[in-house]
């Protein structure tokens, strides 16, 4: 078509025309993604903002002076959750490297159905749950605890700890480990030198992942945790129930940061030969 | 040792968690919908139709057009990435999609909170461009704030599985039905979506139950009536302390996903026979 018209042909052959819906689309696409993550950046520096006017009246950081003085809330709220997170790390790491490990390497009867179960948290609704764990740690004394909120948080991150390390296992070639045995290696001594070095990428990335879910988990918080154990998905509710969207917002921020900086380097982390064990 | 046992043993731990804190209070949810007062009947489900009616149909409607929604961009953008000519514009939509994939819901919550208002950067980019006049603005802080929080935060997951398994999609039937003068748009529904057809559904099905367990959304965004069911059972507990109707309430959202789960697993027995 485009030949039989020189200008349009002369005009396409330098810039093509497909640009056109492309950078139409994507630049929708762009809207949608960026759009409500702009706005979000906007009211945390926001000083006034209301309707009608289309841009804050005001801009400054006394808010953030608000989150982060020693005093308020925000401090508590996020050494909460970083401690929360790193022990849930800890703990979902120490239960899923030997089951990672025995999953991919030991031949083990009903293999299939011991992964699914690890999948069970995701693929029921979890409130129900959450109340009547809420419920049972009650009478244990466990609510309103660090120690209860954590294990609520390995139970729902499980899934992702044990499914990646056994991906990380299954990726390593055994040769290398009857190598090492065969040089005269123990077991155990094998395992330490050769296996763990070779599954630390996948290991890690199961790590950042269960510490991500656990930093952002929500429900499971409300219900056990709240109001002794104050977490940052906590005061970000509050803060936004209450109106204040400025709080809310920072707060949400210091959320987006970890998994938005996650999202960008994940692919290091779980390279192809990993994930396309993931499940399997 | 033999090796079996030593295996069950380092599996063992783990799996207990699992059992004592995800199956047994699942089953305690379970019995716990049929007792009402120390004896068992359907009281809390008669009582939960009686009030929440309209807030399970319109839980299922969203969750149900969301799922609808989030499949059909998955596969669009899946295609793209796939069936892109330009290698510019796929590198910039393969960068572009997968920011939300691991923003918390409850961010998402407040992000689209904002966004979404009355005097949200939304409504302030449509007015200066002219679309619409200051008056005409209207909040979608409604059912609709809910499906676009949703298929935001959802989208991405199910595109990066889609797209990956598209992109293990034998090419040379792709580039035979190129030579024969197939359209993208027929090859991407004929042949492509198909063969990745198991893997949209296990993502589309996670989603779906993800969505029907989100708390942080519905609270956020859309707390009046209708809302979804996620919220009522906070309600339900937090004000009444009614275990007997919040259970009721979660088998009949476990029941929603129950029918999905099994709509699929129909599906891929159907085709393995």
């Amino acid at each position: 078509m485009t030949r039989s018209i020189p200008w349009l042909a002369r005009l396409a052959s330098r810039f093509d025309l497909w640009w056109i819906p492309r950078a139409i689309v994507l630049g929708l696409l762009a809207f949608a993604i960026f759009g409500p993550l702009t706005n979000l950046l906007l009211w945390t520096v926001a000083e006034r903002w209301y309707f009608p006017h289309a841009m804050p009246l005001d801009y400054g950081f006394s808010y953030w002076e608000r989150v982060f003085s020693p005093r308020g809330t925000a401090m508590e709220s996020l050494a909460n959750s970083v401690v929360v997170a790193s022990m849930t790390v800890m703990a979902s790491m120490a239960l899923a490297v030997p089951a990672g490990y025995a999953l991919s390497r030991l031949e083990l009867p009903f293999r299939a159905l011991i992964l699914l179960a690890f999948l069970v948290p995701q693929a029921f609704p979890n409130l129900p749950v959450y109340v009547n764990i809420a419920r049972l740690f009650y009478q244990l004394g466990l609510n309103g605890t660090v120690t209860g909120v954590v294990l609520v948080h390995v139970t729902h991150g499980l899934v992702y700890a044990v499914w990646i390390a056994t991906a990380a296992f299954s990726a390593i070639d055994t040769e290398l480990e009857e190598a090492a045995r065969s040089i005269g290696a123990s077991a155990l001594r094998t395992f330490r030198d050769v296996t763990l070095p070779l599954a630390a990428p996948g290991l890690l990335a199961s790590a950042i992942f269960v510490f991500l879910e656990s930093l952002d988990e929500f429900t499971g918080s409300y219900f056990v945790g709240a109001p002794d154990v104050n977490m940052l998905p906590l005061l970000l509710y509050t803060a936004s129930a209450g109106g204040n969207y400025q709080i809310a917002s920072i707060t949400a921020l210091l959320l987006l940061i970890p998994s938005v900086g996650f999202m960008l380097v994940v692919e290091r982390f779980l390279r192809s030969d990993v994930l396309s064990k993931v499940g399997h | 040792m033999p090796k079996h046992l030593l295996g069950l043993l380092l599996v063992l731990p783990a799996l207990a968690v699992i059992l004592l804190l995800f199956v047994v209070p699942l089953a305690t949810s379970l019995v716990g919908a049929f007792k009402v007062e120390d004896r068992f009947g359907f009281g809390n489900f008669a009582k939960s139709f009686e009030l929440y009616t309209s807030d399970i149909v319109f839980t299922v409607v969203i969750v149900s057009l969301s799922t609808a929604i989030i499949g059909i961009l998955s596969v669009a953008i899946g295609g793209y990435l796939v069936l892109g000519e330009n290698p510019r514009a796929v590198a910039i939509l393969r960068w572009l999609y997968r920011w939300p994939l691991f923003i918390p819901f409850i961010v998402v919550g407040q992000i689209l909170r904002t966004f979404l208002a009355k005097n949200g950067l939304m409504n302030n980019v449509l007015i200066e461009v002219g679309l619409i006049t200051p008056l005409q603005a209207v909040s979608f802080l409604d059912w609709r704030g809910i499906v676009i929080a949703f298929v935001w935060k959802q989208t991405p997951f199910v595109a990066l599985l889609v797209s990956g398994a598209m992109a293990s999609v034998d090419r040379s039937t792709i580039e035979a039905a190129r030579n024969l003068g197939a359209s993208r748009l027929r090859i991407l529904v004929e042949i492509i979506v198909p063969q990745v057809a198991t893997t949209l559904m296990v993502g589309l099905v996670l989603s779906f139950v993800t969505m029907m367990s989100v708390l942080s959304v519905p609270l956020m965004i859309n707390a009046q009536s209708p809302t979804m069911i996620t919220a009522d059972i906070a309600f339900r507990i937090n004000a009444y302390g009614d275990y007997g109707v919040a259970n009721a309430l979660g088998l009949i959202s476990l029941v929603a996903s129950a029918c999905v789960g099994w709509f699929y697993l129909r599906q891929t027995l159907r085709e393995r026979s």
